[in-house]
């Protein structure tokens, strides 16, 4: 048995990676083949067949990208995807003047100063929330897909011109803000090996760059790393470290969330927005009301518009509400001394693993019911009549229809667990004694049951 | 840990495990078998009615019918698939084995919501729901008296 406090390194356990991690190769490599797909994303959205189901972009993006992102990649790797993530690769590519190797020369910016106010997940809680209540007819038309995926490309290529390194990605991307969030359950983290040969270390050549690789894109000090939240994992100071100091650990997920100075208000709205976004999308698309799905669908706009209104008011002051209550009781029955506000934050990051056993859950619902879409979209991504693999006319055949809700049992029940013993050790931190812990705990895990026992409602009840 | 707060944890962990045998026989005990006639529209991009109940074992004969275009009908767990056109009722027929929740969701695309054209069979007694409110709800209650005994500093004591 290992440890589980002491993290395994994987980079010492897997020596071959090493190398391909420093190949100035890889990341390119990478992004060249999503950028590949994304491009005919937005060809066939554009000029493809409108009916969903049979557009590559659709299917490619809302079903296999997605179920890769959300049940494989966040979980296991973190923000892996955003080493390959082919959005802000023509803005960096562009500031670097070159593609592979390292350019000399200062990043070719305007260099203006990004505003401290926007230096949090606040426009990324504000972006998603924006697309989100509109997502019935994003996930639905490829031509909206398409104008989406060009709009990120191009609000990542203006900021890059403005502001040096991966502004987008740190604080504008939507994607970007939950897969950061969720990151820090993720076992997988980049990390230095020994902090004091970052302390002793004088150039630091992993913020400001050397011959070998840039300065932190993401505008970190991999030196004091302690959470995934935004380390993009892109690998430049793998290359820069000339003490071979940086490595990739596997280590106890969930460590993350324990690290009390970096819990900020942002991220806790992150938390809840993600969680009534999994909850409220469980009822429209997966539920049985074709009412409800019409007002998503902005069949008619009055009808839409207290449908948005709603949706924002159950993310932005619903669940936050019930939630800031839960902590206020919390705080009382153990009589804590922090203010509730700092309470408040600090106990949204209990949700944070519920919050993402949730978006499997929801996940689960449709990707593998639809999953075999991709096949007849590889073969004709326009929908035009291609049959370029031969599998054109592979028949709709859903996957697992009678077992996806005990999946979801069984991944909203993990989600619970681990959410409440996370939620117990935050508590601690605030406690004097265990009992107060305990005590604190109680109101969380009965908030957080309340939750999984509504998702449990909307998908088996 | 003193014995009082062994004790008390005990109880605890009792009382929690009698709420969740009630909540398992709960249930209400499954009446007798009959044959169900129902009749169920499709429109874009919707169900009517969009959630059937019947019970485990009930003979179902559902008349499907479109008011507008094509449609299918697909009916999960159950694997039963039908093409319907508007204007042509179709049939089909099973025994409801298996019981709890099953979706049913248009087979044929139909437009833009089409992959979300959902609506429910519910065939009581609904045990996977109630099994699942129980699993989470025992597991829940596990942890919390896993962390109330284990977690306890060895210098802490209990309150008496
Ligand atoms: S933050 Fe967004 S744009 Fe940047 S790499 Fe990650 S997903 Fe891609
Ligand atoms: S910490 Fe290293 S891997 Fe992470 S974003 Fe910065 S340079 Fe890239
Ligand atoms: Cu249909």
């Amino acid at each position: 048995m290992f440890n589980l406090n002491r993290p395994i390194e994987l980079t010492e356990r897997l020596p071959i990676l090493k190398p391909i991690l420093k190949s100035r190769l890889f990341q390119p490599a990478l992004m060249m083949i999503t950028l590949a797909g994304f491009t005919l994303a937005i060809l066939t959205g554009l000029l493809g067949t409108p009916a969903g189901n049979r557009n590559f972009g659709i299917v490619f993006v809302w079903i296999v990208w997605w179920g890769l992102l959300i049940l494989v990649l966040i979980p296991f790797t973190g923000r892996a995807w955003c080493a390959a993530c082919p959005i802000p690769a023509p803005g960096e590519w562009l500031q670097r003047r070159g593609i592979i190797n390292r350019t000399r020369g200062r990043l070719s910016s305007m260099r203006w100063r990004w505003p401290r106010r926007f230096r949090n997940m606040w426009l990324q809680n504000f972006g998603f929330l924006s697309m989100a209540i509109f997502s019935t007819i994003i996930l639905t038309r490829p031509a909206v897909t398409a104008w989406v995926l060009l709009g990120f490309i191009l609000i990542g290529i203006v900021l890059s011109i403005l502001y040096e390194n991966r502004v987008f990605c740190r604080y504008v991307c939507p994607v970007g803000g939950f897969i950061g969030l969720y990151s820090m359950v993720s076992p997988m983290a980049l990390r230095v090996r020994d902090p004091q040969v970052c302390v002793d270390h004088k150039t630091k050549d992993c913020v400001t760059g050397n011959a070998n690789g840039y300065g932190c894109p993401w505008m970190l000090y991999p030196g004091k790393l302690e959470r995934n939240a935004y380390c993009g994992m892109c690998m430049e100071c793998i290359k820069t470290c000339p003490h071979d100091n940086i490595v990739i650990n596997l280590s106890a997920p969930g460590g993350d969330l324990l690290v009390a100075k970096e819990r900020k208000l942002d991220e806790a709205y992150k938390a809840f927005i993600m969680l009534a976004c999994a909850l409220m999308y469980s009822a429209v698309l997966l539920g049985p009301w074709g009412w409800l799905k019409g007002w998503a669908n902005m069949n008619t706009l009055p009808h839409w518009l207290l449908y948005a209104a709603g949706f924002l008011l159950v993310n932005l002051v619903g669940l936050p509400g019930l939630f800031y209550l839960t902590t206020a009781v919390a705080r009382r029955l153990a009589g804590q001394q922090a203010p509730t506000k700092r309470l408040f934050i600090d106990y949204a990051y209990t949700l944070i693993p519920l919050g993402l056993a949730a978006w499997v859950a929801f996940s689960f619902g449709f990707v593998l019911i639809n999953g075999s879409y991709a096949l007849a979209t590889a073969s004709d991504p326009f929908g035009w009549g291609w049959n370029l693999f031969g599998t054109a006319d592979a028949p709709w055949t859903p996957l697992g229809s009678g077992w996806v809700p005990f999946l979801q049992t069984g991944v909203l029940t993990i989600g619970l667990l681990f959410s409440t013993n996370i939620g117990y050790k935050i508590a601690r931190q605030h406690s004097q004694t265990h009992q107060q812990a305990m005590r604190a705990l109680l109101p969380l895990a009965g908030f957080m049951l309340l939750i999984v026992l509504i998702f449990l409602r909307l998908y088996l009840g | 840990m003193t014995t009082h707060a062994m004790h008390r944890s005990n109880l605890l962990l009792a009382g929690i495990l009698l709420l969740a045998l009630v909540w398992l026989a709960f249930p209400p005990a499954t009446s007798a078998t009959t044959t169900r006639h129902i009749h169920l529209d499709m429109t874009q991009f919707e169900f009517t009615p969009s959630r059937i109940q019947v019970n485990q074992g009930d003979h179902v004969i559902i008349t499907l019918t479109s008011s507008d275009v094509v449609h299918g009908f697909y009916l999960d767990g159950y694997e039963i698939q039908q093409r319907v056109e508007p204007g042509i009722p179709q049939q089909i027929e099973f025994v409801a084995d298996r019981s709890g929740k099953f979706r049913f969701r248009c087979s044929v695309s139909c437009g833009s919501l089409h992959p979300f054209m959902i609506g429910e069979l519910v065939v009581a007694s609904n045990t996977s729901y109630y099994g699942a409110i129980g699993l989470v709800s025992v597991a829940l209650a596990g942890l919390l008296i896993y962390l109330w005994q284990f977690k306890a500093e060895p210098h802490e004591q209990m309150p008496a």
